[in-house]
């Protein structure tokens, strides 16, 4: 799939509504940090001004699991806009997150 | 049974009646057990009985994991069994942890683990101490993460996680069709692997369990039938490969005088196996009931289990025969459970009997009859799932009345057509005699283990007094029953009374012509009396003669001088007065 189709960044940002992403980890590990970094990157590219992460940790707050039905580590949950949405995994392939995000690439 | 043999250290008991039994203690204790079997079958419901009775029997709290239903669902369902699942959440004695995968609302990118599954079950294990743990489907898993190269290799990751964690885990899964499971857990699960089965025979649906595998122990290797009852999971026990129950010298009283006159003048054994067998309308039931009922009546608890007739119909039916039979039902101490005998299968029907012998604890039980639980089914499966209900009864010093429909016009009424015969101990043989237009009822006792038995038959009178034995009329050549004995008794007794007439004629007779004999005794001897009164009167006639003789010759001779007048001779005749 191919996005060169895009349409004007500010339709982009006036269609879309704040993202209320959150990043669950579980430690310091590789992964983790190599998802943190890859979300970062992600969203000041794509969705700057637009979006507010939020990292949990579930090893310092397990109890937060249940919430958001985590299973697998790192989960990226998408908040808002509805409906919720949750990509596994390191956020390495940056073309699949913005499909999992629901995101036109901008263009750059 | 469990009480006097120490469970075994390795493992975890699960309360489960009879699951404890073959396992020789329950399931593997701080190791994973794995569960599979079709859709319906019962997986779920063992999970969480495994999980329920930990708690409150074992004190051992436990961890639900469910990734099916959730949580509200799950209390729903369970709630007929007397689970209170909220109450136990509330009391910190189980967790239960919802876990659920949309599809659809999953992307994959990149590297990822199931750390957070990892997390959220130690946070519920810490959270109330749990020992046991349940994870109720874990291959959802497989249709909600698209990467099931990752999911295989974390589920191996999970079940070392729980052994090393030192849980008693069940985990459940579906059955495949080359596999065990579907995806293959038992790969990964190796302790303990029981399959769960549902078959449907001839439209009858029988669940069995089997224990395919147990590392390390013995177990039972057979397919036991099990039940999913009111109280709960209830697996039919192997107790059947002992035979070593007590043998009682008490005697039951069957409740008919004349019948335990029969069997030694006391009844049958407490504790044995009574077969009554007969043709239809020999009064099979009428003979349970009676037995019942006399149970009762000595205040001790009787159970009847009847599968022709519901229980207001037995009240009704047996009250024509004078046994009533709704005080007892009232005052708890029977109980009648009537089904059909298509409602389940023969193995369900006597996990039924278990549960509710074990519930109800009586001292008689009644079934009636045996023959309808065996309805288009192979004699094959009968006689061992029978030996294993008579073997469990006997164990627990129950006397019990099995009663049986045999076929009339059989070859041999002796026939008993579930070969069950040799187990039981008293073996009663109703047959109808059809003579003289009509048709009578007579019993007689086949055998009667370790007991001096009557070897008459007897005839069976049912009427609105009761139950009772009369002898039968055992002519010459011939045994008569009902109206023809009623005949040939009269006419018996009326030839026993013109005999005794006759008699009386005789003796009348007899004593007539005694008295005549008599009378001329009497006139005979008057007879003699006169005839020696005349000699006697003779005599003294001729005394007196002779005397007034002698006066006169003496009187001559005075007159003629006195002796010297004489020629001498008239001294001589002077007679010495």
């Amino acid at each position: 799939m191919t996005f060169q189709v895009a349409r004007p960044a500010q339709a982009t940002a006036a269609a879309a509504a704040i993202f209320e992403l959150r990043l669950y980890v579980a430690g310091q590990t590789a992964k983790s940090i190599a998802a943190i970094a890859n979300l970062k990157r992600i969203c000041e590219t794509h969705l700057a001004g637009q979006y507010r992460i939020e990292v949990i940790d579930l090893t310092k707050t397990p109890q937060l699991a249940a919430g958001d039905q985590i299973i697998a580590v790192p989960t990226l949950v998408r908040r808002l806009p509805e409906p919720v949405k949750k990509i596994l995994g390191d956020l390495s392939n940056e073309e699949r997150v913005l499909v999992g995000l629901d995101v036109q690439p901008a263009r750059i | 049974m469990l009480a006097e043999r120490p469970p075994t250290p390795s493992k975890a008991l699960t309360g489960i009646q009879g699951l404890d039994e073959i396992t020789g203690g329950g399931l593997p204790a701080g190791r994973p057990t794995l569960i599979c079997g079709t859709a319906g079958c019962g997986k779920t419901m063992l999970a969480m009985e495994f999980l329920v009775r930990g708690a409150t029997q074992f004190g051992e709290p436990g961890v639900f994991m469910m990734f099916e239903e959730n949580a509200a669902e799950l209390s729903a369902n369970v709630r007929p069994l007397g689970f209170d699942l909220e109450k136990l959440a509330a009391q910190k004695m189980i967790l239960l942890d919802y876990v659920h995968i949309e599809r659809s609302q999953i992307e994959e990118t990149g590297e990822y683990n199931l750390e957070g599954l990892f997390i959220r079950l130690g946070h519920a294990i810490d959270s109330i101490g749990a020992k046991r743990v349940v994870l109720d489907t874990v291959e959802a898993l497989f249709s909600g993460l698209p990467n099931h190269a990752i999911l295989r290799a974390e589920l191996r990751r999970l079940f070392r996680w729980l052994k090393d964690r030192g849980m008693t885990a069940v985990i459940t899964g579906e059955k495949g069709d080359a596999t065990i499971t579907r995806y293959g857990l038992e790969e990964y699960v190796a302790d303990c692997v029981i399959v769960l089965d549902q078959r449907i025979a001839e439209q009858i649906c029988t669940r069995r369990l089997r224990v395919v595998k147990y590392r390390g122990t013995a177990h039972g290797t057979n397919e036991y039938p099990f039940l999913i009852g009111e109280r709960g999971f209830s697996v039919l026990p192997i107790t059947s490969v002992h035979l070593d129950h007590k043998a009682s010298a008490a005697r039951v009283p069957t409740g008919i005088a004349r019948l335990d006159e029969m069997l030694g003048g006391k009844g049958v054994f407490r504790g044995s196996s009574v077969l009554v067998s007969g043709s239809p309308g020999t009064g099979k039931s009428s003979i349970g009931a009676k037995f019942v009922d006399a149970a009762c009546r000595r205040g001790e608890n009787a159970l009847l289990f009847a599968y022709e007739e519901s229980s207001a119909q037995i009240v009704r039916n047996m009250r024509s025969i004078g046994i009533d039979l709704e005080p007892w039902l009232e005052k708890g101490l029977l109980e009648i459970h009537a089904s059909r005998p298509t409602l389940h299968g023969l193995e369900q029907h006597l996990v039924m009997m278990h549960d509710a012998v074990r519930a109800f604890r009586p001292s008689v039980v009644a079934v009636d009859p045996i023959s309808n639980l065996t309805l288009g089914r192979h004699d094959l499966d009968v006689k061992p799932t029978l030996m294993r209900l008579i073997d469990f009864l006997k164990q627990q010093e129950i006397t019990t009345l099995f009663t049986c429909l045999s076929s009339d016009g059989g070859a041999t009424p002796e026939d008993s057509q579930l070969g069950v015969s040799s187990l039981m101990d008293t073996w009663l043989l109703l047959r109808n005699v059809e003579f003289n237009g009509e048709r009578n009822r007579t019993i007689y006792v086949l055998k009667s283990r370790g007991m001096a038995h009557s070897n008459q038959v007897r005839e069976f009178v049912l009427s609105d007094a009761g139950i009772c034995l009369v002898d039968v009329y055992a002519g010459a050549d011939r045994v008569l029953t009902g109206a023809a004995r009623v005949a040939q008794e009269t006419h018996e007794r009326t030839a026993a009374e013109v005999r005794r007439q006759g008699h009386q004629r005789r003796l009348l007779r007899l004593a007539g012509r005694r008295k005549a004999i008599e009378a001329q005794i009497a006139a005979l001897q008057a007879e003699a009396e006169s005839g020696a009164a005349e000699v006697s009167f003779a005599i003294a006639q001729q005394t007196l003669q002779e005397q007034a003789t002698q006066q006169s010759t003496q009187a001559m001779t005075q007159l003629r001088g006195g002796a010297a007048g004489g020629n001498g001779r008239v001294k001589e005749e002077q007679l010495p007065t």
